[in-house]
């Protein structure tokens, strides 16, 4: 279907694809692997024209092709959908199907023709969404299935999906799935990528592997193991990830016979959490597991201030206080590191160090400025500590990659040396490297005496460096769990799925 | 020479060269600087001297406009200061007492700083569109101006207020050095500090700054204030140069132009990233521009055409987008790129 031969695009200063090749065959869903930087978001906007390569070959059905824009590449039969969606919520699911190409007859677009069409469209993916409704009533997973239903309606040789599951909970990944399957049925060539290797190897026929701009190899995915993969990925074999190991019984009891660095008793509020008790021990991990919606965010939230309770005591350090302000929150040395990192954690403006050093001047006022040599020593301190990569504290913070932006937030909150730091899925969205180092450095904050509150969608992580793990379902904690051998990743999701049995 | 082109202070300083340069074909004595009296006269002193008020004004609305806001109420400002400041002075017994200046001086300033207050309230407390807000005082601002000078334009004639728009010192316009300490002072206030900082995070992410403890609020007043005792000052240089308060007239649409110099100069009007020189330059070239319709003697009827040409000229030249386009010289591959820094050094 597609062929692409020696493609190689060269930034200012970075070779970003080396002679690369890359095949699509039709009715397959293939996966673009590599860890951040490899070169996926370069191949998938040479394919999709955003980019135009410096030199190799592009061929759709043994024909080559001159992609130079992304209006070519959808003449060409290339769809994309990307992470965030492009499309209008306050229009309805047929506008949005047909924006730009609403069948049209005397006296303007007609209305009831345009409707039907997209029932019928949506009907053959079986999917059940009323086409009159706005897109806005829908949620995030549906907005993108209804993009890529729009995607496959104008041009359906090849569909290409960029991180399409970063934000969708189990059901509607699951969902995702069975419409990329039916495609893949009706002899789509679907290219997919995306962070989450249980993903991956659940959907994929095929993978093509990059590493720092080249091609790797291109594999079958089942004759390919998940240790196999990382380590074609990473280029070593990865055992940072085994190394860690949940923590044995004896600590754990003696780190919960601690003063609690923070008590919450019946912290709750109304549409948000139920009221729940947590305590949190210094240099204890608790994991929160819980799918996405689950209620996780909202207690992080509560006790970090960012949101009021209309319920319930929070103590903190031993004294009780309502944190009404995120300010009041940090003063008592709590911090969090929020889940949606470009919203609500970086300011895209700044530089990194200007980044970095946010919390603690705020914290300070306005009146009190770190000095100039203070700030440079701190921001290189962190800077290092963390491998911030490249390790410049004057470029924009936009310019670098999901792990360093998150690299980049974490030493925004240890620089004011929190006794309680919260995580809201630190993990998401950044590469498999990047992954086990955030994990290392949390066990190592916690062995130092901090308290973390650790949020993640994967199971198998909050297992691998929690003390104790609280269970959340349908905006309640259903459970807390001491991480001991018996508690696996099975049995948690049988505790979201069905409750505890009691 | 790229690392200059990309300095982005570059293009508003290379814009007004340009324009000082095309002053001096068109009127070859432009650069002279005369000694009058111990007063230095000259055409650069002019456009100094009459862009005071909207150089202090645009720096004011850099700090909001910093902030992701708008004041469209410091023309009204400007006219309520000159207002009180005017109508305090000519009830005085004697106009040319230096202590009844002053007392109109700071009044005038004092009502512009609750006026600041106001628009900072109505912004930051009850959470109004900063636009909405203040458009609220734009209007009515007038009025108050009507209502200080009984609907009169109230003529005063005090030697020691006429110093502040129109006097010297140490052979310079008065005004001209109330705007550079006022520029040196706000530059200190800035960068010395960590407000600049603060300031650029609640403008760039006003959720994210909610999240690391920034109290937003206590800046976006500040800013507000700020923005309006700049107004104020201004409005006592403009009465002053004229020797009379006008509730009507006095900063008509300068908040216009005001915006146009910061945009000019660089700042986003989403807010984040403000550069105070990039202000400056930019007032500077609006004033420059208007100084030029004058001297080259643009017939009057067609003086706002030229203008908006001019100004519409200014801006393309600033966007990295249109300058890509234009001036693309053999860039067989060139990205697309969101990065405007990347853009320009390729241009």
């Amino acid at each position: 279907m597609l062929q692409m031969t020696g493609i190689t695009k060269v930034f200012p200063g970075v070779r970003a694809l080396d002679g690369v090749d890359f095949r699509l065959l039709p009715g397959e869903v293939h996966a673009l692997m590599g860890e951040n930087g490899a070169g996926k978001s370069t191949l998938i906007k040479v394919l999709t024209g955003v980019h135009t390569a410096d030199s190799g070959e592009v061929r759709l059905g043994g024909v080559p092709v001159a992609i130079g824009s992304p209006k070519q590449a959808q003449e060409a039969g290339i769809s994309t959908v990307y992470q965030e969606v492009n499309l209008c919520p306050n229009l309805s699911v047929a506008e949005n199907v047909f924006i730009g190409r609403e069948p049209r007859g005397l006296g303007g677009i007609r209305w009831r023709e345009m409707r039907r069409r997209a029932g019928e469209l949506l009907a053959r993916f079986q999917l059940d969404i009323d086409p009159a409704a706005p897109l806005a009533s829908y949620s995030l997973a549906v907005r993108q299935l209804v993009a890529i239903v729009r995607a496959v309606d104008i041009s359906a040789k090849v569909l290409v999906l960029d991180e399409p599951t970063s934000s969708l909970d189990r059901d509607e990944v699951a969902r995702l799935f069975a419409l990329m399957r039916r495609l893949r049925d009706e002899g789509v060539a679907v290219l997919f990528v995306s962070h989450f290797l249980e993903q991956v190897f659940e959907i994929s026929d095929r993978m093509t592997v990059l590493r720092n701009g080249r091609l790797v190899g291109e594999y079958a995915t089942a004759e390919l193991s998940r240790v196999e993969l990382v380590g074609h990925m990473t280029g070593r074999v990865l055992r940072t990830l085994e190394e860690l190991h949940a923590p044995r019984e004896d600590v754990r009891e003696e780190i919960a016979s601690r003063e609690p660095v923070l008590a919450a008793r019946g912290l709750g509020r109304k549409g948000g959490i139920a009221p729940f008790d947590l305590e949190v021990h210094p240099g204890e991990v608790v994991g929160f597991a819980g799918l996405l919606g689950s209620g996780r965010t909202e207690a992080a939230r509560l006790m970090f201030g960012a949101d009021a309770a209309d319920n319930g005591t929070l103590e903190v350090g031993g004294s009780s206080s309502a944190l009404r302000t995120p300010g009041a929150a940090i003063g008592r040395g709590v911090a969090f590191c929020p889940e949606d990192r470009k919203t609500e954690g970086l300011v895209e403006d700044l530089t990194v160090g200007e980044n970095i050093v946010l919390a603690l001047q705020a914290s300070r006022g306005w009146l009190r400025p770190l000095s100039a040599s203070r700030r440079a020593e701190l921001v290189g301190q962190y800077i290092k500590a963390l491998s911030i990569n490249p390790p410049d504290p004057d470029i924009p913070v936009r310019n670098l990659s999901g792990g360093n932006q998150q690299k980049v937030l974490l030493a925004r909150w240890l620089i004011t040396q929190p006794r309680l730091l919260i995580l809201d899925e630190p993990t998401r969205g950044v590469d498999v490297g990047a992954k086990a180092e955030i994990q290392k450095l949390v066990v190592s904050l916690a062995g130092d005496g901090m308290g973390v509150v650790f949020i993640s969608a994967e199971l198998e992580e909050v297992l691998r460096i929690s003390h104790k793990i609280e269970v959340l379902r349908d905006r309640e904690v259903i459970a807390e769990l001491a991480n001991e051998s018996d508690v696996t990743p099975e049995r948690l999701l049988e505790i979201i799925a069905n409750g505890v049995a009691r | 020479m790229k690392a200059l082109t990309k300095h982005r202070l570059f293009w508003p300083a290379a814009i007004l060269v340009v324009m000082l340069l095309a002053n001096v074909i068109v009127t070859p004595t432009f650069f002279r600087i005369e000694l009058k009296n111990g007063h230095l006269y000259g055409s650069l002193i002019d456009i100094m001297l009459y862009g005071a008020p909207l150089i202090l004004i645009a720096l004011g609305m850099t700090m909001v406009i910093a902030t992701g806001g708008i004041d469209l109420s410091v023309g009204a400002t400007v006219a309520i200061s000159g207002a009180l400041a005017c109508s305090i002075i000519a009830e005085q017994p004697d106009q040319e007492a230096v202590g009844g200046v002053l007392t109109a001086v700071a009044f005038a300033l004092g009502l512009s700083l609750v006026l600041g207050l106001w628009n900072g309230l109505l912004v930051a407390r009850i959470g109004i569109q900063p636009i909405v807000a203040t458009l609220i005082l734009m209007v009515a601002g007038r009025g108050v101006a009507q209502l200080i000078t009984d609907g009169q334009i109230i003529t005063i004639n005090s030697e020691p207020y006429e110093l502040i728009g129109g006097g010297y010192l140490f052979g310079f316009p008065f005004a001209v050095l109330v705007v550079a300490v006022v520029v040196a002072g706000t530059a200190v206030l800035i960068r010395r500090t960590a407000l600049g900082l603060l300031l650029e995070a609640v403008g760039g992410n006003a959720e994210a700054s909610r999240l690391v403890g920034i109290r937003a609020r206590r800046l976006l007043v500040l800013a507000y204030v700020f923005c309006a005792f700049c107004a104020g000052i201004a409005g006592l240089m403009i009465s002053s140069n004229i020797r009379a308060a006008d509730g009507n007239n006095a900063g008509l649409w300068i908040e216009l132009d005001a915006i146009l110099a910061v945009v000019i100069g660089g700042t986003s009007l989403m807010g984040g990233r403000f550069s105070l020189a990039g202000t400056v330059l930019g007032a500077l070239i609006i004033q420059t521009l208007s100084t030029t319709i004058y001297t080259t003697g643009v017939p009057p009827q067609v003086t706002l055409v030229f203008k908006a040409l001019v100004v519409t000229a200014v801006c393309l030249i600033q966007s990295p987008a249109f300058r890509a386009k234009v001036f693309r010289r053999r860039r067989p591959t060139g990205p697309a790129s969101p990065a405007p820094a990347e853009a320009e050094v390729a241009a």
